[in-house]
């Protein structure tokens, strides 16, 4: 009988069908290609240190990833980083407010512009590229405007002093000693989100949702699905995570500039799309975005312990991206062909 | 009857899309709705499904007049619907989709266990032959499909299935299959309102006929008292038919 041999296609189709399989593949070779280079890379002080970047772009990453596979794109998730940041630091530091309350605040900042997009987007059926392109803009002339005007130049700082500073910089900012090396907090942070993440898209009601709004929005409201709430909810989820991901960076480096986040909007989505998300929505992975964030982190911090110019580092990204949305393609194609 | 309509009528500004059209749908039986395109067919399927509201005549729901209010009242009734677009995602797993929008839950989470054992259930019990049931929708063949979501809709606790031209895409052989599944609906007692143009699909599997023609009824009929051949004859118009013949014939002799 062919049962057995259909058995093992049934495997292997369902293997090469998983979003992030491209994501694990390219990790691996380009781990391989930095650690047989570096021996720093491989160290134990080397991981530590490319995980540091890779932790603060994957919980990002894996808040877009979630929004992609909704089916829409935040542009304005990168400013809005440097937007909770300077709230924070402002707010603690011109107005005497303690951290905690000035993040409370913030936070309720970044949840009504996600909520503001997701309204905006629902209740137009506008493209979300053009409307948070829009909100992108805003803010980022508000960002450098009212910083500009309260304090006379382009940075707000001088968090440390700030009541509260201590407790919210060693949960948000803070690093964990592991067998004599120190890692960031974030990394811990990141595995949180991912995991969070990936329970929302694979056990929840609310992830069968996701899937079926970036899938087809028509056919899911035809089966009861709560669409525009849905989509709103995820909007306000990437606001939260640029609200996290903001809050430990000022808390990090005390200071924050205006200009902050400027271009890591498509960082966000690159990583989402290393990570198997379709850009057409309906398919992807928290996880796979997760490693996609691995990769650059590799790439960030392996170009340097290598001693090249940081240049070479666009390039990586632009080839890394190539790659993955052509993997992305044949896997859509092989999901959606009928077969009779 | 669990599904009837006396003298039912829709218009749409000054268009009249259905006038005066009587049928029944019984419990255990499928009525065939056969029509051109035009003939008011989906005028009718929306009133039954509850999509629209009907101006003239009456609607009742075993035996009781009533006006749906929507959709969703159709469906607590236990009417349901299966459109031509089956309202299925196509990179989503069969027993995600077979579950969208009514996911069974365990605390707070989606009883993905449950949920896909249930699915191939169901399948099974339709006698639908789903090799996996983690596949995705959009690697079903158009027949598949259609079995899909009339397992979804008899799992939904439907007793009438409306299913609008399952087999108009079809090839011969996959429309065989949903015909067989329409009988196994019928067979597990649901009454089946089943649209098509097709009356070579409609006869073997029908019980009663309901003939549309420009938003009117030609008559409906029991399986005994019309034959194919009448029913085909009806169906295409028999004095436009017999037109279409005689110019035909005339170009030919003009060559």
């Amino acid at each position: 009988m062919t049962d057995e041999r259909l058995a093992d296609v049934g495997v292997l189709r369902r293997l090469l069908i998983r979003p992030e399989l491209g994501a694990v593949v390219g990790a691996l070779v380009v781990f391989a290609f930095f650690a047989s280079q570096s021996a720093v890379f491989r160290s134990l002080d080397g991981v530590a240190n490319w995980l540091d970047p890779a932790s603060t772009l994957g919980i990002m990453a894996v808040a877009i990833a979630l929004l992609m596979i909704g089916g829409e794109f935040d542009l304005s998730a990168g400013v809005l980083t440097g937007t909770t940041g300077l709230i924070l630091v402002t707010l603690a530091t011109e107005y005497g407010l303690n951290v905690w309350p000035a993040m409370l605040v913030s936070l309720v900042v970044a949840l009504a512009v996600g909520l503001l997009n997701g309204l905006i987007v629902t209740r137009t059926n506008l493209p979300s590229f053009i409307v948070t392109l829009g909100t992108f803009l805003m803010l980022q002339g508000l960002n450098l405007g009212v910083t500009k005007a309260l304090t006379g130049t382009v940075q707000v700082g001088g968090l440390r002093e700030a009541g509260g500073y201590a407790g919210a910089q060693a949960v948000f900012a803070g690093t964990v000693e592991v067998a004599g090396t120190s890692f960031r907090v974030a990394i811990l942070w990141w595995v949180l989100v991912t995991g969070a993440a990936t329970w929302v898209l694979m056990r929840s009601r609310a992830g069968n949702w996701i899937f079926a709004v970036g899938g087809d929005e028509r056919a899911a409201r035809a089966v009861g699905v709560p669409a525009a709430r849905t989509k709103i909810a995820l909007f306000m989820t990437t606001a939260f995570a640029a609200w996290l991901v903001g809050s430990m960076m000022a808390l990090r480096y005390t200071s924050v500039q205006a200009n902050i986040g400027i271009g890591q909007e498509f960082i966000y989505i690159i990583a989402a799309v290393i990570g198997g998300c379709l850009l057409t929505g309906g398919y992807g992975s928290a996880i796979g975005a997760a490693i996609g964030a691995v990769i650059f982190g590799m790439a960030d911090k392996g170009i340097v312990f290598l001693g090249w110019d940081a240049d070479w580092f666009k390039f990586f990204l632009g080839a890394m991206l190539l790659l993955a949305t052509l993997a992305n393609r044949l896997v859509r194609r092989y999901a959606e062909e009928v077969r009779h | 009857m669990i599904l009837q309509t006396r003298d039912i009528g829709k218009s749409f500004g000054s268009v009249l899309a259905l006038r005066g059209v009587s049928m029944g749908v019984e419990a255990g039986q499928v009525t065939c709705v056969l029509g051109d395109n035009g003939a008011g067919k989906s005028t009718l399927i929306k009133i039954l499904a509850g999509v629209h509201r009907h101006d003239t005549g009456t609607l009742l729901v075993d035996g009781a007049e009533v006006r749906l209010t929507g959709p969703r009242d159709a469906l607590d009734r236990g009417i349901a619907t299966v459109y031509q677009d089956l309202a299925m995602i196509p990179l989503m797993s069969v027993w995600r989709n077979f579950f969208l929008g009514s996911e069974p839950r365990k605390g707070l989470a989606f009883d993905v266990r449950t949920a896909r054992r249930v699915a191939g259930e169901e399948l099974r019990a339709m006698g639908i032959d789903i090799r996996d049931v983690d596949q995705p929708v959009g690697t079903l063949s158009g027949g598949e499909r259609q079995s899909v979501a009339i397992a979804r809709a008899v799992h939904f606790g439907a007793r009438v299935l409306i299913l609008d031209e399952p087999t108009s895409a079809l090839g011969v052989k996959q429309a065989g299959v949903v015909l067989r599944y329409i009988a196994r609906a019928r067979d597990r007692g649901l009454g089946v309102v089943f649209i098509t143009h097709n009356p070579h699909h409609a006869y073997p599997v029908g019980d009663r006929f309901l003939l549309l023609n420009r938003g009117a009824s030609l008559g409906e009929y029991a399986k005994a008292d019309i034959t194919r051949e009448r029913l085909t004859a009806l169906m295409a118009g028999e004095a436009e038919l017999e037109a279409l013949a005689h110019e035909l014939e005339r170009d030919e002799s003009t060559m």
